[in-house]
């Protein structure tokens, strides 16, 4: 009686009409080849769905890096450049100067973006590119699976780090977006994470200030995402946003490092 | 009549890219091919809108270039050998992406640092792909300034007709030496739509991507195939060459670039002491002209090929000539430029003295 009943209210409510969450049109309808449980599927679809929310899905073209994201275009339903490892803000550069109307991103993971691409990636943000740079940050290289990273923090166990990772031989964890926050070219610099429902809202927030900030014009955006990597850290996706929150966010605080004195 | 000027080969060669209607060169500094980015720097935006952008490297330099010319853009670049060096792997990206672009490689003096004094030592990295991977690039040399003007407009349509990166490979010299230029025309920068660029995913069309990462083998095989199958075509539709004296001759000189000037010299000194001695001078570097060699081969005596660099053009002729002829080389490495008299010398001494 009472699955009947259930059936009957099911088929009345699933309806186009009802629907309150989705996948946005702007991102493909098709299996993602993310570990489970990873970021990077998550600020996939919020950036998708920024992009749907300001209807600019024709007029925006991104830049793939080399990395676990390379497939960024396999899921984004937008004009997009796959770049050589770390050259995406070069890549980026090029396409903004010869197309200065259109919005123009890179999606770099921390070996891409602070590691190989550190020189192009620093000097656009120094030539006050209007570009929006989208930073994941794991502390790990995920796609060679498991490597030390620039981000990887103090005493972290990575496969090229089977010790934790020595500062003294190793050299410190790069904190990039601190690094560029102070360069007159740069307008917004912020750091967020999508480990907690909240957290994927300010994430959203920031990418969508980014690029209204592109769309005037200030300068060279970067949000940074701390995100997990279960399967590199050898953790199930609970324990890794637990790692996430509790050690590497003590490293990475999160938060608005610089923000342009405007309105959006 | 165009306008005629005495002009620097890099000065011209910017100027062609501005005439073109290029819209963007990004670049670095390096002697001997600065002449080519302060010059632009000077004119491109003011007359026609180019954008021109020193890049913090080669690199940052030929990245920028793959995002423009994914774009559908006509973009630049020019360099000298070591920055020539630091652009194989975006070249290699170009390559398999199939976008087009057009660079000069200033050829200085290596391997290493080197010199800044003209050189031919970028012959193989030039014409044998020079990144990673199964590729060419067209490769177009100059032998004057004027060409150095020229190549610029042609290498664009080549580039565009093939989608793929076209080097002008000039040397040091003909970068830096003054010579009398007709300029063509100024050609309006117009936006062509091609169904490959990405300016924004069109209303009624799928997105565009740019890429050259295929894990399936058989779709990058696939794409290799394709790459030859152009490069095939190339070689049938676009050898470029220029010969002299080949009727009667019983041997061959032949150089590119700066070097078959002075190659031409030693013909005409060599045919004052009674040797019959043509002239072949490759224009198109790849695709090879292996034809016109192949074609004097069984009746000429000898070819001697001579090149700023330890012997690498001579490997090409020899290829295309199979045994069939005696193939020498002269060369100077390191900068150092050969005389006439140096070569009718090596001429005598390898072909006449021995027989």
């Amino acid at each position: 009686m009472a699955h009947e009943n259930l059936d009957v209210i099911v088929e009345d409510i699933v309806k186009p009409e009802n629907l309150v969450y989705r996948r946005p049109s702007t991102l493909i309808d098709v299996d993602m080849h993310y570990c489970p449980g990873c970021g990077h599927s998550t600020v996939h679809k919020i950036f998708m769905e920024v992009v749907e929310e300001m209807g600019i899905q024709h007029d925006i073209i991104g830049v793939a890096p080399v990395g676990c994201s390379v497939f960024a275009y396999s899921y984004m339903d937008v004009d997009m450049h796959q770049a050589p490892h770390g050259r995406a803000c070069a890549v980026a550069t090029g396409i903004k100067r010869v197309l200065p109307d259109k919005y123009v991103f890179t999606y770099q993971g921390d070996g891409d973006l602070a590691a190989i691409g550190t020189n192009e990636s620093l000097h656009a943000a120094n030539r006050g590119e209007n570009i929006l740079t989208i930073f994941i940050n794991n502390a790990v290289y995920g796609m060679t699976s498991g490597q030390m990273a620039p981000t990887t923090i103090e005493g972290m166990i990575t496969t090229t780090s089977p010790y934790g990772r020595d500062v003294k031989s190793m050299g410190y964890p790069l904190k990039f977006a601190e690094l560029i926050a102070p360069l007159p070219g740069v307008a917004y610099v912020t750091r967020q994470s999508v480990h907690t429902v909240p957290n994927v809202r300010k994430t959203k927030k920031a990418l969508q200030r980014a690029l209204e900030y592109q769309r005037l014009k200030l300068g060279f955006c970067l949000v940074e995402i701390v995100t997990n990597c279960p399967s590199n850290w050898k953790m199930n996706p609970v324990e890794s946003n637990k790692f996430v929150q509790n050690t590497l966010l003590q490293f990475y605080p999160l938060g608005d490092i610089k923000v342009p004195e405007v309105r959006v | 009549m165009g306008e005629v000027k005495l002009m620097k080969g890099n000065d011209a060669l910017a100027e062609a890219a501005i005439r073109c209607g290029c819209d963007a060169y990004f670049g670095y500094p390096i002697t001997p091919q600065s002449e080519v980015i302060e010059y632009l720097s000077r004119e491109a935006t003011k007359r026609t809108g180019m954008v021109v952008l020193q890049a913090e490297s080669e690199i940052g330099a030929i990245n920028m270039i793959y995002g423009a010319a994914g774009c559908g853009k006509k973009a630049m670049t020019t360099s000298s050998s070591p920055g020539i060096s630091l652009m194989q792997e975006g070249l290699s990206y170009m390559a398999s992406a199939e976008l087009p672009c057009v660079l000069a490689n200033i050829n200085r003096g290596g391997p290493g640092l080197g010199t800044i004094q003209p050189a031919q030592g970028d012959y193989f990295q030039s014409t044998k792909g020079g990144g990673h991977g199964d590729y060419h690039l067209l490769v177009l040399a100059p032998y004057n300034v004027q060409e150095m003007a020229d190549f610029v407009k042609l290498g664009f349509e080549l580039a565009f007709k093939y989608r793929t990166p076209v080097m002008i490979l000039a040397d040091g010299a003909l970068g830096q030496m003054m010579e009398k230029v007709e300029l063509f025309p100024q050609e309006p920068r117009v936006h062509i739509e091609y169904p490959w660029a990405t300016t924004g995913k069109p209303k009624n069309g799928p997105r565009r991507v740019i890429t050259s990462l295929h894990l399936e083998p058989e779709k990058m095989e696939e794409i290799n195939i394709h790459l030859q199958q152009k490069y095939k075509k190339m070689e049938e539709e676009e050898v470029r060459f220029q010969t002299l004296n080949l009727d009667d001759a019983e041997y061959v000189f032949t150089a590119y670039g700066l070097v078959s000037r002075i190659a031409l010299k030693a013909m005409d000194l060599g045919r004052q002491r009674g040797y019959k001695i043509g002239w072949i001078r490759p224009i198109t570097l790849f695709p090879f002209p292996k034809k016109v060699f192949q074609e004097i081969s069984t009746r000429v005596k000898g070819i001697l090929d001579v090149e700023m660099n330890a012997g690498q053009m001579v490997e090409d002729v020899r290829l295309a000539i199979e045994g069939k002829t005696r193939v020498e080389f002269y060369g100077r490495m390191g900068g150092v430029v050969p005389t006439p008299d140096e070569i009718l010398d090596a001429f005598e001494r390898l072909f006449i003295k021995g027989d």
